[in-house]
Order: C-alpha cells, then structure tokens, then sequence
C-alpha cells in the first residue's frame, strides 16, 4: 500500500519539498483548492439532490466562519491550555461592535473593511480586560470564571435594550461591499463564501506562524509545565494574556463577518450552546492541531445542519409514526455532549492527534503526570 | 505577663469565632429590615433550594477536585423525575388537604427521587468520571460537560422544550400568621426539610465511618488509601449523597414552584455553584451559608426592580470571588493545582 502511495506521490516530490519550505503559501493553495473543489462535489449525486448548490455554498460558508471559530478557541485550549467556556462572548462583542456602526438602528454606517479590524481590536480589549484578573487562576477556576463572563455578555446584551434592542438584537445590518466592483447580497452566496476562505486562509497562517513563533513555544511550554516554564524566565501571565487577546480578537473579527453574514445580531445566537460547540469541535478534531480542529468543526457543522435536516425529511417521507414527531435538529446538543464524553473517555488527543504536543492528554496508562 | 497574652489570644480566638455567626446574624437583621417579612421568606426558601444543590458541588470537589458540571442538571432530572413519580404513577394533579395521605405522599416521593438520582449521580461517576481519575484536571470536566448537554437532552426528549407543570402537593393557601404578614406554610416546609437535610449531611460526616472516610479522602487520598480506606467506594458514596440532595432539591423545587423545564439545571447549577464557591468550595457548611447568600442577592435584585440582573449579578459575583478571594468565606487554601 504505501509502496503504491510513494509511486504515486513521486513525481509531487518537489511540489511537497517547495510547500514545506513555503508553508504559508502551501496552507493557502490548499485552502483555496479545497474551497474551489468543495462547491464542485456538491453537484455530483447524491449531494445535488440534497439542496441547491447555492444553499450548499452558503452551508460552507457558516462551516468555514464555524471553523474559524474553533481555530480561535485552539489558541486558548489548544496552545496555551487554558480552558474558555466563554468564548461565545468575543464573537457576540465582534458582532455587536459591526453593529453599532453598521445598520439602521444606529443610523451610522461605516464600511465594512476597517471594521472587520475594530471587531478584532474589541474582541482583543475584552480577552485582556477578562484575562487580566482571571489569569492567575487554576485552570478549572478559570473554566468557571469565563463561563460566568460568557453568560454575562448575552444577559447585558439582552436586559441593556436601550442600547441594544433586547431580545429583538440588532437587524438590517450593511453587508460588506466593494465600491464599484462587488456588492454583497443575500441571494448571492459566492462573495462571502470567498471572502470567509481568505479569511479563513489568513488566520489559519497567522495562527500557524504564531505556533511556530517564540510565543507560540512559551504556551508550549506553559502548557506542558507552568512552573517550569516559569522558573526558566517566562513570563507566564503576559504569555496567557497573549493567548487570550489573540483567541479573542479571532473571535471578534469572526463575529463581524458572521454579523455582516446573517445580517443581524441578537444575544440567543451567542448562548452557552456556540461555546460548547466550539470547544467540541477543537476536543473532536485534537486540542492543538489546527488543521484538525477545522476540520472537526467542518465534520461536526455539516453532520448537524445537513445530516439531521437530512434525517428529518427522510422521517417525514416515509412516515414512520413515532419518529415523525422527533425534531432530529434538537439533537445538536446531545451530538456536542456525546462527542465531548466520547472524545475524552477514548481518545482524549482527537481524531487529529497534534504531533508530539498534547502529551497532556496521551496514553493514560502511562501517565501520572499533571497530577502532581 | 504571661497570663495576660494569654488572655488576649482566648479573646482574640473567641473574637474571630464569633465573627462569623455575629455577621450572619447581623446581615440576616439587615436583609429582613430591608426586604420585609415576605421576601425575606422567599429569599429563606430560595436559599434553601441553592443550598442543597451546592452541598453536591462542594462534596464532589472537596473530595476529587471536579467542578462537576453535571450537578446542576442531576437536580433537573431530579425535579422531572418527582414529576413523574408525583403525577404519573401517585396520580396527583393538585394539592392534597388530607393530612395522612399528604404526608405519605411527600415522603415516597422524597425517598424514590432520592433513590434514584443517587443511583444516576453514581451511575455518571462510574461511566464518565471514574476512567478520567488520573488524567489531567481539565479532562473530567469536559466530560463533566458533555454529560450536562446529554442530561438536558434526554429530559427535553422525553418531556418537551417547555415549561412544564409540576403539582403541588402541599396547599399554598395553607399559611400562618407572623407579625402581621402571611407566611404559607409551604415555604416552612421547604426551609425546614433542607435544614433537615443538612444537618442529617452534617452528623453524617462527622460521625459516621464513611464521613470520616469521606473527609480523609478529600484531604490525602494516597495516605487514606493506605490506611485501608476504599477510595473508589468513598467517592462513590459521595456521589450517591451528593446527588441525592440534588434529587432532594428537585423535589423541594417542583412542590415549591409547581413547575420546571429542562433548561433549569444550567442557571440554578451555576448559582448553586456560585453558592458552593462564596462559601468555600470544599466546605460543607460554607455551601449552606453561601446558597442563603445567594438567594439574598437575587431576592433583593428582583425586590429592588431589577430582577432581569438577577443573574448578571451573581454571576459577577462568582467572577469577584473567585478572582479576590478564592477560598470564599469559610474555605481554606487548597492549594494551586492546575
């Protein structure tokens, strides 16, 4: 088999020597030829009889902005060890900045672009305001405190309806738009599933750069050993709080693009529910492995919006008497607490084991280490 | 001299003891002047209810350091399940004014939710926690998690994404006169079974074998296990009593509020938590004061007009304690394990 592999692999040898030496570019073309080849699976049977390609696309694009969703939260889970059961509260902060500035309610509209860069400044503002304090705390505490702090955010959010319109949120937001060349539409799905791939291409660069930076080697060693890495001169709060702002600000400028995406903003769609969907897509595709915690998001997206909708027509086309009642929908949180148990109990590093990190999480057998 | 250092130490240890139970006294004068006789009540019975679910939190981490995330959702399926109990197999749908057959009713349906969410509290311990018990801190309390995602789901399959009603078994008409203001008496039978409850909970831990098995656990599980204590058999039981005072609670909230729904275990499990860090997450007594506390914010926030925060403000109570003073009220260090 892999003799088989390596005959046909041989004449990509040079292209795979050039990609690794040029990674940044090897992550795009891969990113951009996957997103090309996506749509182009979908009009082949049995995909094309699922829903028009058009819904496929916009599918792709919530997975993709999903994705990049649980990309962020690998910073903080992944790299930095650091469990945020708060996420959702950055990219509701993301949204919520674009807006304020860009729809009816205020009656201000700024453009789309710079704003996709406030959106991450906020989100990064919010990351060090939380971390600043929380920092210090073990790391179950801090799982608790960023709970409190994601479900603070939507209850203001909610209860502050002079500013924010309650539990109605914010709608008729601008869509983004390039002056004389490309408008953005509802109807139209294409430019913003391209404007998410590049995004998408661009963070998951920035995010493997990062790893491979000084910083990205402190949370490394952070993660393995706090005291240790600590006793060696590092600076460990500055290190976390770096994490945070970087998970965060990811979190915002996604939340921008989500809120430019759907058009409206309102605090149910930052819920307790999207942290956990995160955090099962990072714990499913393996903490740490970036490719693979988009891909888990990838898998876990599309199995909820595609395969339940799917199970539900069918239910309802052959008219099976106790299931028709069932809404297969609902069971997305059941999905996100099975993969989550699952997951932990039988392969805690993931379907996507990140190469030699996570050790944390390896072999249980082995290891009585972590409980010091 | 020496006598008179003495003297001063005594009255500086009596000092430092009687802090506490003259402050408890002292907020409990305030919030009562304050709130008035009928609020006050609610509050009572409120902290009741957080209290017997942040008995749970509290033994679960004193003793194996999980924030077990579940609980909260134990105590949903818990009042679901005296739901079921109470309607479907005793037939009730309203209160009941015969004395005896009150009080029949009552007590088999505190000892069957009881027993069975004692049974599921260990059942999750075996499955999702027990194979985690070397793994890393964060390990378990993810599982935690996802076991609090399948509870809610299991429920909201079974009984629907809304509010249902529970029966009221005890009259709310029935009431007494205090100083003026009517107090039914089915608040006092909430605060009074809780109490109950507690200190049960109290003699039990301090008297019994197991508690001191619990307690030497919760301090040095290696050096308790070497002196022959059972570990996986003491974190069971702790467990089956912690969830069984969530199932308790579930009662308690059905009867008290005459409803519930799936989504219940999520807000008042973390308040209950809340609760269980204000006191001192670890200490039994420190989760009791810590659910009255917290039922005193809320009462007070809503009584104030500002009910909506109720939650907001708790949980930046949470986020204040836990960053300022960790060990809460009555905690003691535990020690910086990540």
């Amino acid at each position: 088999m892999s003799r088989i592999g390596e005959a046909i692999g041989a004449p990509f040898a040079p292209v795979r020597t050039f990609f690794r030496r040029h990674r940044s570019l090897g992550i795009f073309v891969g990113v951009l030829l996957i997103s090309i080849a996506l749509p182009l699976i979908t009009r082949v049977p049995p995909f094309d009889g699922i829903q028009s390609t058009n819904a496929w696309v916009n599918a792709f694009t919530t997975a993709a902005i999903y994705a990049m969703l649980a990309m962020g939260l690998n910073v903080v889970i992944g790299f930095a060890g650091l469990l945020d059961l708060g996420y959702a509260a950055f990219f509701a902060l993301g949204g919520y900045t674009y807006a304020f500035v860009a729809s009816p309610f205020t009656g201000v509209h700024l453009p789309f672009w710079p704003m996709l860069l406030a959106g991450g400044v906020v989100g990064a503002i919010f990351g060090v305001l939380l971390g600043a304090p929380t920092l210090r705390l073990r790391g179950d505490y801090l799982a608790i405190v960023t709970l409190g702090f994601g479900e603070i955010v939507p209850i203001t959010l909610m209860n502050a309806d002079k500013f924010t319109d309650g539990v109605n949120g914010i709608g008729g937001i601008d869509k983004p738009n390039i002056p004389g060349i490309l408008q953005f539409t509802l109807t139209n799905p294409w430019p913003m599933y391209g404007l998410v791939i590049m995004l998408f291409a661009l963070i998951m660069i920035m995010i493997y750069r990062l790893e491979d930076s000084r910083l990205g080697r402190t949370w490394d060693a952070i993660r393995e050993d706090e005291l240790a890495a600590e006793s060696s001169g590092v600076n460990t709060v500055i290190a976390k709080l770096q994490a945070f702002a970087v998970g965060a600000s990811i979190a915002g400028i996604v939340g921008v693009v989500n809120a430019a995406k759907i058009t409206i903003v309102t605090p149910d769609q930052f819920r307790f529910a999207v942290s956990i969907s995160a955090l099962a897509a990072v714990v499913l595709g393996g903490m740490g492995n970036t490719i693979g915690v988009a891909t888990g998001a990838f898998i876990i997206y599309l199995f909820q919006s595609i395969l339940l909708k799917q199970l539900n027509t069918l239910v309802e086309n052959f008219n099976i008497p106790v299931l028709n009642q069932i809404d297969f929908l609902e069971f997305q949180y059941v999905l996100y607490g099975i993969v989550l148990v699952l997951m932990m109990l039988k392969r805690p590093q993931g379907i996507f084991p990140a190469h030699r990190r996570m050790r944390e999480f390896g072999p249980l057998k082995s290891a009585k280490r972590g409980s010091k | 001299m020496v006598t008179s250092s003495a003297t001063t130490g005594t009255a500086q240890r009596l000092a430092a003891g009687l802090r506490l139970p003259i402050g408890i006294v002292a907020f409990l004068a305030l919030s009562l002047a304050v709130l008035g006789i009928d609020q006050f009540v609610n509050a009572l019975t409120l902290g009741a209810i957080y209290a017997l679910v942040a008995l749970g939190y509290t033994m679960v981490y004193g003793i194996i350091e999980l924030i077990n995330f579940a609980h909260g959702d134990v105590f949903m399926v818990g009042s679901f399940i005296a739901l079921f109990i109470s309607s479907s197999l005793l037939g009730n749908d309203g209160s009941i004014t015969d004395l005896p057959l009150l009080a029949g009713s009552v007590l088999i349906l505190f000892a069957l939710t009881i027993g069975i969410m004692a049974l599921v509290g260990a059942l999750i311990e075996r499955l999702a926690y027990r194979p985690l018990r070397r793994a890393p801190k964060l390990a378990p309390l993810i599982t935690a998690i996802g076991v609090s995602f399948i509870l809610q789901n299991i429920i909201q399959f079974f009984f629907g994404p809304t509010i249902v009603s529970v029966p009221q078994l005890v009259p709310i008409e029935w009431s007494i006169q205090v100083a003026g203001a009517r107090v039914p008496l089915l608040n006092l039978f909430v605060i009074a079974t809780s109490v109950l409850l507690m200190f049960a909970l109290q003699l039990f831990i301090s008297r019994t074998r197991t508690g001191r098995a619990m307690r030497t656990t919760s301090m040095d599980r290696d050096a308790s296990s070497l002196m022959g204590v059972d570990i996986n058999r003491t974190i069971m039981i702790t467990f089956l009593i912690g969830s069984g005072l969530a199932g308790a609670a579930g009662v308690v909230h059905g009867l008290y509020y005459g409803n519930t729904t799936f989504s219940l275990g999520f807000q008042s499990g973390l308040k209950a938590f809340t609760a269980a860090v204000l006191g001192g997450i670890g200490n039994t007594a420190g989760a009791a004061l810590g659910g009255f506390l917290i039922a005193f914010v809320e009462v007070g926030a809503s009584a104030f007009g500002y009910g909506r925060w109720g939650g907001a403000i708790v949980f930046s109570l949470l986020v204040i304690f836990l960053v300022f003073r960790p060990t809460g009220l009555l905690g003691s260090h535990t020690g910086d394990r990540a």
